[in-house]
């Protein structure tokens, strides 16, 4: 896997997807239950990131409407998982809107006793620069 | 000291565009020992080869060393060559710089490097070579085929046809296979019993062919030329002198409830069965686990129905002992298991079936007498639905990373036969890429198309859902219209991945022939040995080997005959003189070589030696060399350095590495 500087590159990093592993059998949109939501459907995630065409995928209505469900990431036949992709596509345009969604300062004050701790720290992990 | 000469090959480009041949000339050159050193272009063909001639005549060498491809490749080669110039074949080595150099480096300083290290290697061992002289064994003229369908009918039919005795092993009550289980085959369409059935009839007839049917291959010792092999005949309870294959007895079988094999469980049998009406034998088992006689002592309706007298529930399972020269292993395939694969609903509805067990619902002596019709209720079907790769090209740990090769074929010859018998029937079929290379077959699938109005749509099935109405919701892809479709079918066919039917695993461990990570048999040279094991002696035959369609298995069944043919028309074999040997003044007798040798070729006796003048009496190690493989597993084992292998002895081995660290 590539460590490039590029959007594709990180979105494979992040995702540990090798979208050319992808043999365009379809079965992620033929399973997908928000199909009808998506400008850009499940299979198509895959050409655009190996086209490097990231800047569509974070423009799409898409990548706010799949449901993370992972039909797509249990039944793909390669080993590619869709899911992946959008999820990794959705941290990038976190990021890159520049602000800290949640500051290391502020968690103590989150701190709630029902709360799960894996929820906070995947939170943080997600919503930091 | 030896005079050696080495040679040095370019492999066109493959060895010269990484290594710099000339430099490696130019060092070697130096090396104490060496008499001789050229390169050329490919040292394999005619001209390089006398080359070799040239130079032991010339220089009087006493040893060869050439660096080239891997000895598996041209080992044998060369060492022709070298007996042509009346050395001893034994005396050649190969430096492999390519396989092991060039092909895997890119920096031609460092492969230059290497190839020297390696040349260096193997002159250090040559300097060491002594003649070696192989021993000769016996050839028996018989052979074994495992596996009673096409591909094993097949070659014994070929085999015996060139005047040789086989004998057919085949697990199950009668000859055919998976091919017996057809309706019709592609791309012709001509019914598979009509082109099988005389095939089986003919092995049944023919004088040279013994047929063992369920019967299994319990033991397998030797070597080529001289295997034995322990067969089980399974006691069928039935005598087969006796028995007239009239049939009643299976009529009168009260205990009729077992899933038949034969029809892929889609119906039941009774408990004395043969699997199908053309069987051969055509003489019926006794399942013993679904038998009331054998599970509760009462009963014994089909003794009492039998005019010939030939139930005997006394039998009990006979081992028989054959010697052969050649063994052919023709196992074959099953589906495979389909619970891994929930989206498909295959074990919630009955409707939901494989392609094998769509092939017995299309035949006439099938669980439905040929007629399409839904498992679950009867009704005729409006709309059928075929899913493709299924289990086939998957990466993901469910099923199997190959392409299963004959589903393409199949499911267009079953979308076809369907539009054909009832043009009321709605066909559409599921696929990731149309695979149809070979003579008539994408002419075959475009029929389908063109002519028959099948419905090919690019795109997998995600889910099938059953519906409380009966039907089956299809939920899909069709990537060609970046649309997601859900449709309404009535059957859903399944195209299951085959795999290596699950006996071969227990056979190849037998015959110590290796399989691969898929469980096929694998072949000596992908390209150049597609039909023999690298395991001298065994020869592969059908689906063991990997995916082929019918007129392919025949194609090779022959090709596994004439090899195996090839191997009995001689009267005797060299064997291989790399065989282990045993210093017995340095063996204390501990039996440590005995317990690591995989082929049993160490004994032990008592011999008289005279060590330093001492005379006493010995328990000493003895190694068979028709029986030694050369493994070399003892001479790693042996604490007191007693075991060593001829052709590669701890020395040599020593020298080597000391060259290469030089």
């Amino acid at each position: 896997m590539s460590h490039g500087t590029n959007k594709a590159d990180k979105i494979k990093e992040i995702s540990g997807v090798n979208p050319l592993k992808c043999m365009k059998c379809g079965k992620c949109s033929a399973t997908c239950p928000a199909f009808d939501e998506m400008d850009i459907k499940p299979h198509q995630f895959v050409s655009y990131v190996l086209n490097d065409d990231i800047e569509a995928l974070a423009n799409s209505k898409s990548l706010w409407k799949c449901l993370s469900c992972f039909a797509c990431i249990e039944r793909c036949p390669r080993d590619v998982k869709p899911g992946k992709l959008i999820d990794a596509a959705r941290q990038i345009v976190i990021r890159e809107k520049g602000a800290d969604y949640l500051k290391a300062d502020e968690i103590p004050a989150l701190l709630d006793e029902d709360l799960p701790q894996q929820l906070l720290v995947s939170a943080f992990r997600r919503y930091r620069r | 000291m030896q005079r050696i000469g080495v040679f040095v090959c370019h492999c066109g480009s493959n060895i010269a565009a990484t290594v710099d041949v000339k430099k490696v000339v130019e060092i070697i050159s130096q090396e104490p020992g060496v008499a001789h050193c050229e390169d050329y272009q490919y040292m394999c063909s005619e001209a390089g080869q006398a080359k070799i001639l040239e130079a032991v005549k010339e220089k009087n060498l006493s040893g060869i060393v050439v660096c080239s491809c891997s000895p598996r490749m041209h080992e044998g080669t060369f060492r022709k060559a070298a007996e042509r110039a009346g050395l001893n074949p034994y005396m050649v080595e190969i430096a492999n710089i390519r396989e092991h150099c060039s092909w895997i480096h890119k920096d031609m300083e460092e492969a230059t490097e290497k190839a020297v290290i390696l040349a260096r290697a193997a002159i250090a061992k040559v300097n060491l070579n002594a003649p070696l002289y192989p021993g000769e064994s016996r050839v028996t003229k018989r052979a074994l085929v495992i596996g009673g369908g096409i591909a094993g009918i097949q070659t014994a039919l070929d085999i015996a046809d060139a005047g040789y005795e086989v004998d057919i092993v085949e697990k199950t009550p009668s000859i055919g296979g998976r091919m017996s289980q057809l309706d019709k085959t592609f791309p012709t369409l001509d019914c598979s019993a009509c082109i099988l059935t005389p095939k089986m009839v003919e092995a049944a007839a023919h004088e040279k062919i013994t047929i063992y049917t369920y019967s299994e291959v319990d033991k397998v010792t030797g070597f080529v030329g001289d295997f034995t092999v322990d067969i089980r005949k399974k006691a069928r309870s039935i005598d087969m002198d006796k028995c007239t294959g009239c049939g009643v007895c299976q009529e009168k079988c009260p205990s009729k409830k077992t899933p038949s094999e034969f029809n892929r469980g889609l119906n039941t049998r009774s408990a004395i069965y043969t699997p199908f009406a053309q069987a051969i034998p055509n003489v019926p088992v006794i399942d013993r686990e679904a038998c009331i006689k054998f599970k509760t002592g009462k009963c014994g309706l089909c003794e009492k129905v039998c005019q010939a007298g030939a139930i005997n529930y006394e039998q009990t399972d006979e081992i028989v002992t054959e010697k052969y020269g050649a063994i052919v292993v023709a196992t074959g395939f099953d589906t495979i298991k389909l619970d891994n694969y929930d989206e498909y609903a295959y074990n919630q509805s009955p409707d939901v079936i494989t392609s094998l067990e769509l092939e017995r619902v299309m035949n006439a002596a099938g669980p439905t007498k040929g007629h399409l019709e839904r498992l679950s209720d009867g009704k005729h079907p409006e709309h059928i639905v075929f899913v493709q790769c299924v289990g086939s090209r998957c990466n993901d740990n469910r099923g199997k990373s190959y392409c299963s090769k004959i589903c393409c074929m199949y499911t267009a010859k079953h979308a076809m036969l369907i539009r054909d018998k009832y043009p009321d029937v709605k066909v559409t079929v599921f696929y990731i890429d149309v695979r149809t290379p070979g003579k008539n077959f994408d002419e075959f699938y475009r029929r389908a198309v063109e002519e028959y109005g099948v419905n090919y749509i690019k795109g997998q099935v995600g889910k099938v859902a059953p519906q409380s109405d009966g039907s089956l919701l299809v939920q899909a892809s069709d990537l060609l219209d970046n649309k997601q479709i859900k449709l309404k079918a009535d059957m859903v066919v399944l195209a299951t991945a085959i795999e290596p039917d699950p006996s071969v695993r227990r056979i190849a461990t037998m015959l110590t022939a290796s399989i691969d990570t898929n469980n096929f048999l694998t072949e000596s040279h992908a390209k150049l040995r597609p039909v023999e094991s690298p395991t001298a002696g065994i020869f592969l035959s059908g689906v063991c080997q990997g995916p082929k369609d019918i007129p392919e298995t025949v194609a090779q069944a022959g090709a596994a005959a004439v090899k195996a043919i090839g191997l009995l028309a001689k009267d005797k074999l060299l064997t291989n003189p790399c065989t282990a040997k045993s210093d017995e003044l340095l063996c204390n007798g501990c039996s440590v070589c005995a317990n690591v040798c995989p082929y049993g070729a160490i004994s032990y006796e008592v011999v008289q030696v005279n060590d330093h003048g001492i005379r006493e009496d010995r328990r000493v190690a003895r190694v068979n060399n028709a029986l030694c493989q050369g493994c070399g597993a003892c001479t790693v084992a042996c604490p007191s350095g007693a075991m060593d292998l001829q052709g590669f002895s701890n020395r040599q081995i020593i020298a080597e590495v000391d060259a290469i660290c030089r």
